[in-house]
This record gives structure tokens, sequence and C-alpha cells, in this order.
């Protein structure tokens, strides 16, 4: 089927699965970071991560993409020559993955900001109480159960970050949909490859659904909810 | 460092204003498309029979399951595959990238708002239905009159979110030859090698655009919401 391209496919479809899971990780990292940030009980801190998040939800993905995709690399070694290193050459995967990263860490950023906020403040008090420094009462208990409230909102962005990888063919990324329009033009059947490649799409998309009922299920455990 | 001279030369300029234009003219078209259509298929979501959920459940599902690029691709570089599609009447529009950007933010916004609306309709309380139904109101009465218009004005908060999307979206249309912001700022990008002003420029229109657009959202909410409001003294 598909006269040979089937193997071709695949490969890309790695590749999307790839760049969604590390993107996912770096924009996990930069949220966590960016929440803790604007929690922080420093102004200057507070509104370093605001500008973060308001600034990077204001403007498109593929705006976003473009001009850290031509631009980044630019600015990075600028920055690494003024500071007497030497230059780094960015490989397209690295460019894509740090992009998306940073793009959906700022939405990452505002569910974590909410979830954390959502966790009683006695659950603060509490640690305090039994002397745990503020890192430790974060890690140990805000956490475990910010993990309940920030779920429906990272799933959301997890599937809205799985979509946007697409945008990395436009760079010249050979994801799933690089490769689709790649043997859609080759084969002159545009129309089937990227039909194919929306199946996958929607394969994932659908797992994700069913991976977030499972989730929700078990961080709510011991969770009373109210009868309606 | 930067230096964006080289944007406000005239030619520049109006590559931006017409990009700008290009931009607002995809986003109201396809917005105004998709609420109209959304409307009738979000009745259709909430009805109890499968025959009538079912198909407007599917079309939502697979719509918010894929990337909207692919659509976009799917329209305008897909549907020349068959002959039937070439042959028809509707080609010369097909053929054509303007159509085909409205056309697939048309489908996309459609879909979210869809579903944004069922969930509006079926969170209204049950006793605003069951006081409709006392006095004597049809069911078509009962959407015209009672559901419809109270579920689209909760539904305000969430849309002004969806039309930001949508804003973004329409960059995508410079994927597909069409000069829009986005389109602008590539072109200039090609055109003088600089990779940070053109694009910069781009998104700080975006920003406004954007913050223009919440400022709107809030006065509507204001004026349509206020019944929902906490009481002043």
């Amino acid at each position: 089927m598909f006269e040979g391209y089937t193997g071709y496919i695949v490969a890309g479809a790695t590749t999307t699965l790839q760049i969604a899971l590390s993107s996912l990780a770096v924009a996990t990292v930069l949220g966590l970071i960016g929440a803790a940030c604007r929690l922080a009980p420093n102004l200057l801190l507070n509104r370093v991560a605001e500008a973060y998040s308001t600034l990077v939800r204001g403007v498109p993905d593929l705006v976003l993409m473009l001009l850290v995709f031509y631009g980044g690399q630019t600015a990075a070694n600028a920055l690494l020559e003024a500071l007497g290193l030497p230059a780094i050459d960015f490989n397209q995967f690295m460019a894509g993955v740090l992009t998306l990263g940073f793009i959906y860490g700022a939405y990452l950023s505002e569910t974590f900001r909410g979830a954390i906020m959502a966790v009683p403040k006695g659950q603060w008090e509490a640690g305090w109480a039994y002397g745990m420094s503020r890192p430790r009462v974060f890690l140990r208990i805000i956490l475990p159960q910010m993990i309940r409230f920030a779920i429906p909102g990272y799933t959301n962005n997890w599937l809205v970050l799985t979509k946007a990888t697409a945008l990395v063919s436009v760079i010249g990324l050979q994801d799933m949909m690089f490769r689709a329009r790649e043997a859609g033009a080759a084969t002159r059947e545009p129309f089937t490859y990227l039909l194919v490649v929306g199946a996958v799409y929607l394969a994932i998309t659908s797992v994700s659904l069913l991976l977030l009922k499972w989730a929700e299920k078990r961080y709510s455990a011991g969770v009373r909810m109210g009868e309606i | 460092m930067l230096d964006f001279t080289m944007l406000i030369e005239p030619d520049n300029l109006k590559l931006y204003a017409d990009g700008l234009l290009t931009t607002l003219k995809l986003l109201l078209v396809s917005l105004a498309c998709g609420l109209a259509v959304s409307v009738p298929l979000a009745v259709l979501r909430v009805a109890r029979s499968p025959l009538l959920y079912g198909p407007v459940w599917l079309y939502t599902y697979v719509i918010r399951g894929t990337p909207m690029l692919l659509q976009l691709y799917l329209i305008y570089y897909g549907l020349s595959q068959f002959a039937v599609v070439r042959d028809s009447l509707a080609w010369p529009l097909l053929s054509e990238a303007s159509f085909c950007a409205t056309l697939a933010l048309a489908i996309n916004t459609c879909a979210y708002t869809t579903e944004m609306l069922a969930g509006a309709i079926r969170a209204t309380s049950h006793g605003e239905v069951e006081a409709a139904k006392s006095v004597g109101m049809s069911r078509a009465t009962l959407y015209r009159r009672i559901l419809l218009p109270s579920a689209l004005r909760r539904s305000l908060p969430a849309y002004s979110n969806e039309v930001v999307m949508m804003l973004h979206a329409t960059s995508l249309a410079s994927t597909v030859t069409l000069l829009d912001i986005t389109g602008a700022a590539d072109r200039l990008y090609s055109t003088y090698y600089m990779p940070f002003e053109p694009f910069l420029a781009a998104a700080l229109i975006y920003l406004l655009l954007t913050w223009g657009l919440v400022r709107v959202f809030r006065k509507l909410e204001g004026r349509y919401l206020a019944y929902l409001a906490p009481r002043s003294h």
C-alpha cells in the first residue's frame, strides 16, 4: 500500500511524537518556573513571568516559530560571542522543540498558576508549621495536590501542542505533515496522504483523551464530589 | 543591532497595511460564516436522538482532533487530486488560496463554536426550561426565546477566546501564498534577509489586535452579561 511510502510516513509520525513529547517536557519545566515566578513574593519575578505569558499568548504560534527559528540562532550566537564562547549550530529538531516548548510554557504557566492557587492555603501553613522550607512544602505538599486541578488544562494544552507540531513542517522539519506533502506531491495523490496523516493525528488525540480520563480518576482518589 | 528603518518605507508599510486588511477579512468572514452555521448545529448537538447529534459529534470530533494546517492543506492542495473537483463549477473558487483559507478557517471555528454553544445550552438552568414549558411554549419557541438568547450571551467569554484563537489561526493562510500580516513579514524577511525586525513588527500588530479584541469583548460582556453580574448597591 502507498507505493512504498509507508515507512517514510511512519518515520514522520515518530518524529512528530518525538517533537511533541520533547516540547511538552520543555513546556512543563518552563510552565512550572513561570507559575512559581508569578506566585513568588518578588515584584520583579512577577512582572517578568506575567510579560512572558501575556506576550507569548498574544502572538500566533507561526509568527513566534518563524521569529525564533530564523532569529533565534542569530540571537543565541550573538549572545555567545559577547560572552566569548564558541558559536553552536542548532539543528532543526532542537530549534523546533525549543520554540514549541517556549510557546506552550507560557500557556502551561497559566494552567499551573490556577492549579496552585486552587490548593487550599491551609496546606502551605500546615507544611510551614512542621518546619518545612518553602521549596519543600511546594514539592511535597502542593505539587501532588495541584496535579488534580492541573490535569484538564494540561491535557488541553497537550492536545493543542500536538496539533501545533504540524507547524514545524513549515520550517522544514521532516515531521508527519512535511512527509505527507512530499509523498503526496511525488505520487500526485496529496489528498490520500494528508488524509492518512490526519487519521494519525486523530488517533493521537483520541488516545490522549482516554489517558486523561484515567488520570483524572487516579488523581481524584479520595475526593468527595457534590451530588448534582 | 535592530534596525526598523526599512519597515517604514512606504512600500513596506503598504505591504503591512494590505496584510492587516487580508487578515481582518479572513477573520471576519470566517467568523461570521462559522457562527451562523454553528447555531443550528449546536441545537442538533444537544438533541436526544443519536441520528441527530451523531453526525455533528463526529464533525466536531474530527475537526477538533486534527491540526488546522492539515485541514487547510487538504482543501487547498488535496482536493486537486480528484478530476471531479477539477471539472466542477466550484473549481475556480477552490483553486483560489483566499477562498480555501476562509473555508478552512470557517469549518474550524464552526466546530469549536458548536461545542461551546452546545455546552452553554446544556448548562441552562432547568428552572428556566420548566418555566417555559409551563406557559405552554413549543420546542421551537423554547429555543428561540429562552435557550438560544441565554446560551449565546453566556458563551461570550468563551467566544472571545475563540475569536483570539482564530485571529492567530489566520496566520496559517500565509502558508498557502496569501499575503496576510505573517505573509507580509515573511516576504520582507526573504527580501532583506532580516530575521528579527519583520516578524517582531508582525508580532506587535497581532498583540495590538489581540488586546483590541479582548477590550471589545469586555465591553460586550458588560452590556450583555450585566444581568449575571453581582448586584451592586
